[in-house]
């Protein structure tokens, strides 16, 4: 099968979704640029033209509202944050208004939406263009969360999301963008809230998502070469979570390092291990949990503090050895 | 208003239109205050209620324009917009006693009402919420070559909203069909609009984003049928958005069915100046003068609706509460 990158595998998936089904749009600051959103909207101004691919003010708010009342009103909006960061501008309309509309209103109208952001973290971003927010989006009730790792998932979750009746916060990692994978040229739909087992493994399962998928796939092969059989488990989606999937795995191997993007207090791993402890399979775990996340600090500038900030595979090499040094 | 005013506001309203804005007046009026008095006498509604006394006419006056399928949506104070764009009396009240027959099946309760089947999708009590709601309905709608339009409803303190001004730029820019109707009721909670607002000419903040904006009598229902008429026509025809700045007042408190007097929050001179410009004694004196409604017409108007108010008072009572089962329902569809 061809191989084509994480970028252009959104960039299809949206040229597709939009070409096929006349309710799609795509809305927001950066759909038009050659650069803010990486090259996934290349070309689709000038195939669908400004009604359908709509460059937006900042109004990061306003304009989440504007989906919101265009999906009410029949449409399947794809929304666009350039920057998760920005969404905190929009989280009045995201968390008071899109995730309850379907209950609040006893069923009657429900939101068809994508909200489509992108995590966009190292180069000394700093604070305010590097964060990775994953975890307030799946503590709302009313929002399903997705976050793929390979181009295949990013075309089949973003297919997913649209066609998906309720509203999705689809995240992407801009350290994403360049890796290859295959994808087939026709449009197909990756099932929101299931796993995958990228490597099959006894010893350890190493439970990631996103971009750190890469990183507990590398860590993976370097202990391979120790003898240490690593099972990498990528969630692909983090609400809902297939939760069955991971109990699966932490059952046969008996050891559990979680690995997330976010900040570890109240994070998505704290989640994972919640998971873990309330159920029965906590009594065949063999040692503690090792969380692998980022520290509770804000993102900063200097490549010198990056470096340390951002988890890389050595952090999780270093999780599994003490893991099974228990 | 004096005579020649009013006859002038008169002149082209068709006299069925006219008795029919007076029929649903009375009918938010009448509703309204049998919520009050099951407020104060009973524990049968514990929702929290906004009541919309005193501000029929802004309701009453635009939706009066509408069709069944434009979209308006409401705010915390969402009993009158709901009434006024056809929704049932019966399933109001139901919601109001969190039943599991109200318009949001007991889970909305009265700040949070909407009908699908009446073009009402939904009421925030997040001030300032529904504006870039309502514009992104009439994106789709222009999308979808549609002549339908939206209507956003909301108070004085929208405009406090950071927003709700992004709203209007964004209305304006893309040259939406929404009107943007302000119930200018003087008041953000207990706190006067000068204490808010350093320039209180909402209508004003139209001009900075190049679009027209105009402030009219709220209680005096024709003026508000006639200007939200010619704000419709040119949302349908592609001119875009309109501001309507109603001047109005809330008879009651923020919240709830007393008035506020006693907790010093505003002026019995400035209630009574208020009360004396009843937006429904105002169209009823007309009505009567012009002998275009009779008083035994007036009467029995009265009663027909006083009938339909306590029969959605029965249905609300006789109904069921939401199921335990429910709780967990209709997080996703």
């Amino acid at each position: 099968m061809r191989k084509i990158t994480y970028a252009e595998a959104v960039n299809e998936a949206l040229r597709q979704i939009i070409e096929r089904d006349v309710r799609v749009f795509l809305i927001g600051q950066g759909v038009t640029s050659p650069w803010y959103v990486g090259s996934t909207t290349v070309g689709l101004i000038n195939r669908f033209g400004p009604e359908r691919i709509i460059d937006t003010p900042t109004s990061e708010n306003c304009i989440t509202g504007v989906a919101l009342g265009a999906a009410l009103a029949g449409m399947r909006p794809i929304l666009c944050y350039p920057r998760m960061d920005f969404m905190y501008y929009a989280m009045d309309q995201i968390a008071n208004h899109i995730a309850n509309w379907h209950y609040m209103f006893g069923g009657q109208l429900s939101v068809p939406m994508t909200l489509w952001s992108i995590i966009n973290r190292g180069g000394e971003q700093a604070a305010q263009h590097s964060q990775a927010t994953q975890a307030i989006f799946v503590h709302i009730p009313g929002l399903k969360v997705v976050m793929p790792s390979t181009p295949y998932d990013a075309k089949g979750l973003l297919f997913a999301s649209i066609k998906e009746d309720n509203p999705v916060v689809f995240v992407d990692d801009r350290w994403l963008y360049h890796h290859e994978g295959e994808v087939p040229e026709e449009l197909y739909s990756v099932p929101i809230g299931k796993g995958v087992i990228r490597r099959e493994g006894e010893d350890v399962t190493v439970v990631a998502t996103s971009y750190m998928v890469y990183e507990a796939i590398e860590a993976s092969e370097n202990l391979d070469k120790e003898g240490i059989d690593v099972e990498v488990l990528d969630l692909r989606s983090l609400k809902p979570l297939d939760e069955n999937l991971l109990l699966k795995s932490v059952r046969k191997t008996g050891r559990l390092v979680i690995v997330d993007g976010g900040w570890k207090t109240c994070g998505v791993s704290a989640e994972i291990s919640a998971r873990i402890a309330e159920n029965d399979v906590f009594r065949s775990l063999r040692a503690p949990i090792i969380r692998v996340t980022l520290p509770d600090t804000p993102a900063p500038a200097s490549s010198a503090l990056e470096k340390v900030y951002y988890p890389r595979a050595e952090r999780i090499v270093a999780a599994v050895r003490k893991i099974l040094e228990k | 208003m004096n005579e020649r005013e009013q006859d002038f506001l008169a002149s082209d309203i068709p006299t069925d239109i006219l008795r029919k804005m007076y029929v649903m007046m009375v009918k938010i009026r009448k509703f309204e205050e049998k919520v009050s008095e099951l407020l104060i006498s009973s524990k049968e509604i514990i929702t929290p209620c906004h009541l919309y006394i005193g501000e029929e006419a802004v309701a009453t006056g635009v939706c009066s324009n509408l069709e069944e399928d434009d979209y308006v949506f409401s705010t915390h104070r969402s009993h009158g917009h709901f009434i006024a764009k056809g929704g049932s009396l019966k399933a109001l009240m139901a919601e109001l006693y969190c039943k599991k027959t109200g318009c949001s099946k007991g889970k909305g309760g009265s700040m949070h009402v909407a009908s699908a089947e009446i073009g009402l999708p939904g009421s925030s009590a997040i001030v300032g919420g529904i504006t870039p709601i309502a514009s992104g309905v009439a994106l789709a709608f222009s999308m979808q070559k549609k002549d339908t339009i939206s209507v956003a409803f909301f108070g004085d303190g929208a405009a406090h909203e950071g927003v709700f001004y992004e709203a209007l730029n964004f209305a304006s820019l893309k040259k939406l069909p929404v009107i943007f109707v302000c119930e200018n009721n003087l008041y953000c909670t207990h706190l006067p609009i000068a204490a808010c607002l350093a320039d209180t000419n909402i209508y004003k903040k139209a001009e900075a984003f190049g679009m027209p904006g105009v402030r009219i009598d709220g209680n005096n229902v024709m003026e508000v049928y006639k200007v939200a008429r010619r704000a419709i026509e040119d949302a349908r025809s592609g001119k875009g958005p309109t501001l309507i700045e109603c001047m109005t007042y809330r008879w009651r408190g923020h919240v709830g069915p007393y008035d506020d007097l006693d907790k010093g929050l505003r002026s019995k001179e400035e209630l009574d100046y208020w009360m004396n410009r009843c937006p429904i004694k105002m169209l009823e004196r007309f009505l009567i003068e012009n002998g275009i409604m009779s008083e035994s017409e007036r009467d029995q108007i009265h009663k027909a609706v006083s009938g339909e108010v306590e029969e959605a008072v029965k249905f609300a009572r006789e109904s069921p509460y939401p199921d335990e089962n429910d709780l967990l329902h209709d997080v996703f569809k």
